[in-house]
């Protein structure tokens, strides 16, 4: 008895160190670990174009979402596996952090595959800074998204009989027109980092895109508190009188949703809003009307999504590797934006197949490119690093949500930003 | 006679039993005993240590003196959430206090179904504060709850915006979580009550005082001790309020529900400051320790005195 159980235990036990040794054998097939916040439906379809991609290549696709917050969670759970030593493959960045990484040398260089493929010819130069360090790859691009949009419901403009404005006064007239036929003339979710994005347009709006670059790139104090930063705040004020009484604490997709089903006429949002509208059926171009934000027709304010591979064995590295030169593959980026609506990051791949919104957005930077007014997003991270950036945060949100004069808020700005650096 | 063979394998048992009875308490207590000095009390000491540190994205261990102090007392932030703390907390703590102190007594009054009434007020304690918060952000929304309710039954004039107000709005938080806990408190009021001498109130009441003065005189005192671990509780309770913020307004509008938890998770984890962080931190932990150190004192001399 006791005999035969000690061989059913034997014979168990080998079994288990079979099963032991057949996994890493198993493993050895290639696979990337992809950590990311692509979760919406929308962004979950576009992000299969490149799981799609990497399986045809035999390298298996491990998906590591963390869902929320424009991808603080995410951020917060990164941290903590590189503090454990255990990073993913590849992780989605937006904006500043890309140095931030490298800075830590935890990233792969990626220059050998980018040279090779000549990743620089097809990259605008403004966003190269941002998927390079110290001269090296260490990131690849793979979209990029337009902040300075107005939304409008062409039904709504229709009724009131406006047109699209093309000056600040221009909406705020038709703000006004809103307003008499009782709509909330701006949808607006009053969290931080929305009234950011709308402060971005204001400053572009008012100061041009070198005054922007030289407040929000270079972090000047003299143009962070100059005059024409408070004619910004100014613009910003009047926006504050064109939302509803509740916009507190509410998400950038309810304020879609207002647009969409009339309750509101426009909304000042990147281009990420399509994605709410198509799925309510609205086609942008069409039913949903499509302005850059007044004054800023000849600029572009960007930010981009890219993937960063980290440092790990030979194996994962030549994954990483692979997964790189499959997000800078046109094929992928044709696909990938045409489903998630933004803008390829090359510029060499067709954008036919966007909507009309997308289309312009598209000649647009084209021109902002030759004109160098393609400028990178604050509110997005994409100029000043995180806690530059929250103190931006603090100082529009404060002033948006209070009587604080333009004067003081933009001496406010000088002393926040200083106190981040 | 018979008792004399077991005599000398019962002390020789006892004996081992009795190093046993020594031993088994520390053996077992050692595991928790160690993970709680390394988890708590040594990151304790990490986060004091990362406070006087340049961290930004991640811990560094260059040490910068009180810069970062510095840094965390010209944020008008921290300053918004100091206030706010200071507003929360005397507020939540003492209506938390008198309400639960209040509904204790009534319900100590032998109505009937008093067991239903009691588990209705304590059941808001069973739920998290997320759900609590995000109950109220819709009742308390001007467009979605009480107002609109009001004016939907026709009473137009009715407004209460304190939730979208930056200057009210600290006190729909306070409102959220007094509805969250002073049920609590009342279950430890009326277990205070409960322990009440009978026989004290009877002879008060021959000698002919009201019921009003029994309580005020003689009960309420008679209960020092819970209210004191009422305080305790819900003054943790406050400093480490963070959820119902998160839920309920989101730091906003702007940033004026900040509490200093919630600041020091931003900086932490979202603005890559984890020296700020750690810094506030630490002060937080002072807060905490100037509340805690003279009540854990006064306990352990009482005790020793009682002793």
């Amino acid at each position: 008895m006791l005999k035969k159980l000690f061989t059913i235990t034997a014979v168990s036990a080998l079994a288990l160190m079979a099963g032991y040794t057949a996994g890493p054998a198993r493993a050895a097939e290639q696979s990337v670990e992809v950590m990311h916040w692509w979760t919406s439906a929308g962004e979950a379809a576009a992000l299969n174009v490149l799981k799609k991609k990497l399986e045809s290549q035999g390298i298996q696709w491990r998906d590591a979402p963390v869902a929320g917050g424009g991808g603080d969670a995410a951020m917060t759970a990164l941290r903590a596996r590189v503090a454990a030593g255990d990073p993913p493959t590849a992780v989605q960045l937006l904006g500043l952090p890309v140095h931030d990484w490298a800075e830590s040398g935890t990233l792969l260089d990626l220059t050998s595959v980018a040279e090779k493929e000549g990743w620089a010819k097809e990259l605008p130069p403004q966003l190269q800074f941002f998927s390079t360090y110290k001269g090296k790859y260490v990131a690849a691009p793979i979209n990029m998204h337009r902040v300075n949009w107005v939304w409008i419901n062409k039904a709504l403009l229709d009724k009131v009989g406006g047109k699209p404005p093309a000056t600040f006064d221009e909406l705020l007239d038709l703000a006004s027109k809103f307003k008499q036929a009782g709509i909330t003339p701006l949808a607006h979710g009053g969290q931080a980092w929305q009234e950011a994005t709308i402060f971005d347009s204001a400053v572009l709006s008012v100061g041009g895109p070198d005054f922007y670059r030289k407040a929000l790139v270079d972090l000047d104090p003299k143009a962070l508190g100059g005059d024409t930063m408070q004619k910004a705040f100014d613009q910003l004020r009047k926006l504050r009188g064109l939302v509803d009484a509740n916009f507190t604490n509410r998400d950038w997709n309810l304020a879609s949703a207002m647009v969409v089903n009339g309750q509101a006429g426009m909304q000042i949002m990147g281009d990420w809003a399509k994605g709410e509208f198509i799925r309510a059926g609205l086609t942008p171009g069409k039913e949903i009307v499509c302005v850059p934000y007044p004054g800023t027709a000849n600029a572009f304010i960007f930010n981009s999504d890219q993937l960063a591979m980290f440092k790990a064995n030979k194996d994962k590295q030549e994954a990483g590797i692979k997964l790189a030169q499959a997000v800078m593959d046109p094929a992928v980026q044709e696909e990938f934006n045409a489903i998630k609506g933004s803008l390829p990051a090359r510029l060499d791949v067709p954008v036919n197949r966007l909507d009309p919104c997308g289309q312009k957005s598209a000649e647009d930077r084209q021109q902002a490119i030759t004109a160098d007014s393609l400028v990178p997003s604050m509110a997005h991270g994409h100029a000043g690093g995180a806690a530059v950036k929250g103190a931006y945060y603090d100082v529009v949100t404060q002033f948006f949500n209070s009587n604080t004069s333009s004067a003081d808020a933009a001496e406010q700005l000088v002393e926040a930003v200083a106190n981040a650096q | 006679m018979v008792s004399v063979p077991f005599t000398a394998p019962s002390v020789r048992q006892k004996s081992a039993r009795y190093r046993l009875q020594e031993w088994l308490p520390r053996l077992v207590l050692a595991p928790t005993f160690l993970i709680t000095v390394i988890f708590v009390y040594g990151f304790m000491v990490w986060t004091g240590y990362l406070s006087l540190s340049a961290s930004k994205m991640l811990p560094s261990y260059e040490y910068v003196g009180l810069e970062q102090y510095t840094r965390l007392w010209a944020s008008p932030r921290w300053y918004v959430a100091i206030k706010n703390l200071a507003i929360f907390a005397v507020l939540y703590i003492g209506i938390s206090t008198v309400l639960g102190l209040l509904l204790a007594i009534l319900l100590d009054q032998k109505i009937r179904a008093e067991g239903v009434l009691r588990t209705i007020y304590l059941y808001p304690m069973a739920i998290s504060f997320i759900v609590t918060g995000t109950a109220w952000k819709w009742i308390l929304n001007p467009g979605l709850g009480l107002e609109k309710l009001m004016h939907d039954w026709g009473w137009t004039s009715f407004s209460f915006d304190w939730l979208v107000n930056p200057d009210m709005a600290i006190y729909t938080i306070v409102i959220a979580g007094v509805w969250q806990s002073s049920g609590f408190v009342m279950a430890m009021f009326l277990a205070g009550l409960r322990g009440v001498d009978s026989e004290i109130i009877k002879a008060a009441s021959i000698d002919g005082v009201t019921l009003p003065t029994i309580y005020w005189r003689i009960i309420i005192p008679i209960m020092r001790p819970v209210f004191l671990t009422a305080f305790v509780i819900l003054s943790h309770l406050a400093i480490k309020s963070f959820d119902l913020v998160v839920a309920l307004t989101g730091g906003g509008p702007g940033y004026s529900t900040e509490l200093p938890a919630t600041f020091m998770y931003s900086s932490t984890f979202s603005r890559n400051q984890v020296g700020v962080g750690a810094a506030s931190a630490v002060i937080m932990l002072m807060t905490v320790a100037a509340i805690m150190v003279p009540y854990l004192y006064s306990e352990i001399r009482g005790g020793r005195r009682n002793g």
